[in-house]
């Protein structure tokens, strides 16, 4: 009975630490009780979280697989999941289960290749694991580009980061912008797919999206119409789920179930799904 | 082929529940089936099939999966399942047996789903050929032969015996365990009860409805088509037809706040419920229309998609019994099928 894998019962996490990165997205920082990782991911695979009493609910894992001594997750407060678990602090334990779904295919499709990164608001959180991977594994990508856009300035999630470390990477361009214009701002202004056919990408690029499915279906219409091909544009779905190994029924959408075959999807295999995503 | 007359079947039931829990159609006041767990004086009902399904017996209405503590910021996780003894299901359908086979190849793909496989392990079905399928029924459409039904040991009654048949170890083994109740016999009654039973089969009125039309890679042809809208329009969403279904499987995973603990249970849950796709950011399902549309696309297409051209209905015929606006899955088979 040892390979059955006991999917649904959960292992216990603890938060060592909680970080406000904007009015309503925090990071938190998660172990196991003896302060080790829970378990090993890919960039763009999931864990299930939950607070007993509460809920359980599908996060992305935020960290990178090359972070081994901890997990993070960013997470907006939206629900009641996640409004619990906004007040949590750290010490405070939940559970954990996972990893979960369909990796970005970090190592055979995006090696050697130029990289362009697009996120909306706090859809940077799942792009976030993948591109400090690539970060990580520098030699093995081209150029990487990463265009991320959000409200106003508060709301860019792991601002700090972006400016420290990822703009003065080799090779890394980073292309920030919010929706308004707001007092100390020098950065573009405007939304996300219009900034991207403004900027004009070579389409020899692996392009990756995530973010609220209005940007999303706008900003791959905009890739698609400087010509890139939809067989090299990557994005991650979210829908409701329960199990998260394609029992529940929940998260199925055509043949696929989410939590399984998904997240991340190549665009051409989405458009063989029926539109319910 | 073993047989045993009727007059000892209360005999055969009690050997049965002396190694392990017997369930069997039991006759319930108002003249419907239910399973029951065999005691003396139950009375083996005669009606063709049970109200619900026997999928409870693998997959539970509702069913603990663990429980956990909680101190200050602490959480402790408890295993709360006990060992589970060895049951017998009598008197099992064709279409339902076979309904096993489409939730195994849900629970038990990898990662298996523990708790479903313990109670699989522990479970063995003995089947019932039907002598009147009724004009519900449709199992035929699916392949399904109502005279010569599957499970651990098949079976066949008369008006004054029944016959066995083991098909698997698990069979054997309680078969030589009735021995002394039972008799060798050769299969002429049978095959002529199967022949009487195919006959009849095909005076019914839905012999003729076909999965023409339908299965995987049908997806763009059918999701779009106008027919959605009218099939739908009265559907209630009341959910009925999932949990009378035998091969509906989507289920929920909700906490249960006891007071000193919280308990993690899962319970069936319903594609045709409004809830059961909504996030807080929105509903990929919003209308009726889609959530039906959701259910059929599933059995139909999905499901046989994944399933090597399986589909995910065994024409048992609940559905078409219990929808209180009459629509149903032979309804949509008919209006959409072969487009």
């Amino acid at each position: 009975m040892n390979s059955i894998n006991e999917t649904l019962i959960p292992k216990i996490g603890v938060i060592t630490d909680v970080r406000i990165d904007t009015p309503d997205i925090k990071t938190f920082r998660v172990v196991t009780p003896d302060g080790k990782k829970a378990f090993d991911h890919k960039p763009g695979q999931c864990a299930m979280l939950s607070v007993p009493g509460v809920g359980e609910a599908m996060f992305s894992i935020t960290s990178s697989p090359t972070n081994e001594e901890f997990m993070e997750f960013s997470i907006k407060k939206c629900g009641c999941v996640t409004d619990w678990l906004h007040q949590a602090e750290p010490g405070q334990q939940i559970t954990i289960r996972g990893p979960y779904g369909k990796p970005f295919p970090v190592d055979d499709v995006f090696a050697g290749k130029d990289l362009l990164f697009i996120a909306g608001g706090v859809g940077l959180a799942p792009l976030r694991s993948v591109i400090n991977y690539c970060r990580h594994y520098r030699d093995r990508y081209g150029k990487i580009d990463i265009v991320y856009g959000s409200r106003s300035k508060d709301d860019l999630l792991d601002y700090k980061e972006i400016i420290e470390e990822w703009s003065t990477d080799d090779g890394v361009n980073v292309h920030l912008t919010i929706d308004n214009p707001q007092e100390g701002w020098d950065g573009h202004v405007g939304f996300v797919p219009n900034y991207v056919k403004e900027l004009g990408f070579d389409t020899n690029k692996v392009a990756v999206l995530c973010g609220p499915p209005i940007m999303i279906k706008f900003t791959l219409d905009g890739l698609c119409g400087i010509g890139f091909d939809k067989t090299n544009v990557y994005t991650t779905l979210e829908l409701r789920m329960k199990c998260g190994v394609g029992k529940c029924g929940r998260c199925n959408v055509g043949a696929k179930y989410v939590c399984k075959d998904g997240p991340v999807f190549r665009c051409d295999e989405l458009e063989e799904l029926p539109s319910e995503y | 082929m073993r047989k045993c007359s009727l007059e000892k079947i209360n005999l055969l039931f009690a050997e049965i529940a002396k190694n392990a829990e017997l369930y069997l159609p039991t006759q319930q006041t108002d003249g419907s089936a239910a399973y029951k767990k065999w005691e003396e004086g139950s009375v083996w009902s005669n009606a063709l099939n049970t109200v619900r399904s026997p999928k409870d017996f693998f997959f539970p209405q509702t069913e603990n999966l663990m429980k956990f503590k909680t101190e200050g910021k602490s959480i402790e996780v408890v295993d709360t399942r006990n060992a589970l003894d060895d049951f017998v299901i009598f008197g099992v359908r064709a279409c339902d047996v076979k309904s096993f086979d489409v939730l195994d190849r849900v629970f038990l793909t990898e990662p298996v789903d523990s708790f479903y496989a313990l109670r699989r392990s522990h479970g063995v079905i003995i089947s019932l050929a039907c002598q009147r399928p009724s004009e519900t029924c449709f199992c035929k459409t699916f392949g399904i032969d109502p005279a010569a039904p599957a499970g651990d040991i098949s079976a066949w009654k008369t008006e004054t015996e029944i016959f066995f048949e083991a098909n698997t170890q698990k069979g054997k083994e309680l078969l030589e365990k009735l021995s002394a109740l039972t008799e060798e016999c050769d299969d002429t009654v049978v095959s002529e009860q199967k022949e009487k039973i195919n006959k009849f089969m095909d005076k019914l009125p839905l012999k003729n409805v076909t999965t023409d039309g339908f299965g995987g890679g049908k997806t763009k042809e059918l999701f779009d088509l106008p027919e959605w809208d009218e099939l739908s329009q009265a559907c209630l969403g009341c959910g009925t037809c999932t949990f009378v279904c035998p091969t509906c499987q989507c289920y929920d995973i909700k906490d249960f706040n006891t007071g000193n603990s919280v308990i993690r249970f899962r319970c069936w849950d319903s594609c045709m419920y409004s809830d059961f796709t909504k996030m807080a950011h929105g509903n990929n399902r919003l209308s009726q229309k889609e959530r039906f549309r959701q259910r059929f696309m599933h059995k139909l297409v999905y499901y046989p998609e994944n399933n090597d051209g399986m589909f995910s209905c065994v024409g048992c015929g609940r559905c078409l019994a219990k929808c209180p606006i009459s629509m149903n899955i032979v309804k949509v088979m008919k209006k959409i099928g072969g487009k």
